[in-house]
């Protein structure tokens, strides 16, 4: 796996990199990540216009509404929320292909009054990507990583999110391909919204399950 | 391999800092590399398991010094020359100095872009009864494979609970090794928390891992 051109490349990166806070690393980034494309492009392996695309739609159309589309779905049809339970994949491209694109392998798991669930990738930065986008940094990082198997209260701590201690906490280490989407509990006071505004109340960290939805007030 | 990736329960890194309103990209050059990640992956040059243990095979020093696009930069870089996609040459010169080689199919377009931004399926025909089911006590194995491995350090020698079965999945182990798919049955297995931290476990709290088959022991 290392032959002497990539260990060559390292220690050729490494000289470059005197100075970490300055901007010199990322302009340096930035040409021989261009250089890589312009290779690529040349050689006939890809086509500059798809990479626009494939960026454009995680930055535009591939996040965390989409999750929050099968939660609000799932708080309001006892029937969408059974078979979300069942078969996560299933029932995602079942309910919405316009909302996403869902792959195999993705299951929900419900939290309750008694158990909190928590996703990490301790390994490396498995995250149920086609239902919430691509993983926000603090998952990437060694922080979270390290911490949320051993001290998952403290890391909640860290999100500000402080659960009963009779609560069990349930931390999910996706160590293969299944991915895992959290299904907070609904918010009380309501009882009466629709599916659209209940989406509003369903964050991201909430679908991770280092947070919470937000309040009805802080929608309304 | 007993990697500097395999960080669970590691401790010195501190607080978890979210950043509000975070972008999807901090910089132009991330989402290039993360959409070249994905194009590339239509010539089938290697695999996940092996695009996942390129970067566990950095030096932890670099490691832990660079971002996470710049390991993933590094990591197709490589894998491009080793594979022959691409020369070293090349790389030094920034530009394309000869045609590629036994191109399988023509460029990544926009065509392709669906099959890239949906997730793909790992699970394969069973090549067996599975040997565990829900419920079922079992020990992970204490093994320390020097290659590609999902059973985090953690989580080796542990008594736990079968909770679930997800049929059997391409096993990366022997894929990365370049050993082909050789499907194994994937278990959820669930740890109480003494059991992998000690009498000083953080109180009410589960763990599980998701496990295939060959990490596992009746208990």
């Amino acid at each position: 796996m290392h032959d002497a051109a990539f260990l060559g490349y390292i220690s050729s990166m490494a000289e470059h990199d005197h100075d970490h806070n300055g901007g010199s690393n990322l302009s340096e980034m930035e040409l021989r990540v261009r250089a890589l494309e312009t290779i690529l492009v040349d050689k006939g392996y890809i086509e500059s216009a798809a990479l626009d695309r494939i960026v454009e739609l995680y930055e535009t159309k591939i996040g965390p509404h989409i999750g929050a589309q099968v939660i609000a779905k799932a708080w309001s049809d006892p029937g969408f929320r059974h078979a979300l339970l069942e078969d996560a994949s299933k029932a995602v491209a079942a309910f919405a292909p316009h909302v996403g694109n869902v792959g195999d392998h993705l299951i929900a798991i419900e939290n309750t009054p008694q158990v909190h669930n928590m996703i990490v990738c301790t390994l490396c930065s498995c995250y149920p990507t086609d239902v919430l986008g691509l993983p926000p940094t603090w998952y990437k990082s060694f922080a979270y990583r390290s911490r949320a198997v051993k001290q998952p209260r403290a890391v909640l701590a860290d999100f500000g999110v402080t659960l009963p201690v009779e609560t069990e906490i349930r931390v999910w280490d996706s160590t293969a391909e299944t991915r895992y989407l959290v299904v907070p509990m609904r918010p009380a006071g309501t009882e009466r919204w629709g599916e659209a505004q209940l989406a509003k109340l369903v964050t991201r960290d909430s679908m991770v399950g280092t947070g919470l939805p937000k309040k009805p007030s802080e929608v309304a | 391999m007993d990697g500097i990736h395999d960080m669970g329960g590691t401790d010195g890194f501190g607080k978890v800092e979210p950043e509000a309103n975070e972008p999807v990209f901090h910089h132009r050059w991330e989402g290039r590399v993360l959409a070249m990640s994905r194009a590339i992956g239509v010539f089938r040059a290697w695999t996940i398991d092996t695009s996942r243990y390129a970067i566990e095979l950095m030096a932890p020093s670099f490691y832990l010094s660079r971002s996470y696009y710049e390991k993933w930069f590094l990591r197709n870089q490589n894998l491009l020359i080793e594979r022959g996609l691409i020369d070293a040459d090349e790389v030094a010169a920034g530009r394309a100095l000869r045609p590629a080689k036994n191109l399988s199919r023509g460029p990544f377009s926009l065509a392709d872009v669906d099959k890239v931004t949906r997730r793909g399926s790992y699970g394969r025909p069973a090549p067996a009864a599975a040997q565990f089911k829900v419920g079922d006590r079992v020990r992970t194995r204490n093994i320390h494979p020097t290659t590609h491995t999902r059973l985090p350090r953690y989580a080796r020698g542990r008594v736990g609970v079968v909770e679930r079965l997800h049929g059997a999945h391409i096993f990366p182990d022997s894929a990365a090794a370049g050993k082909g798919e050789d499907p194994q049955w994937l278990y959820t297995v669930r740890f109480d928390a003494q059991e992998l931290w000690g009498p000083d476990a953080e109180a009410k709290l589960k763990v599980s891992i998701e496990a295939f088959e060959p990490y596992l022991e009746r208990a």
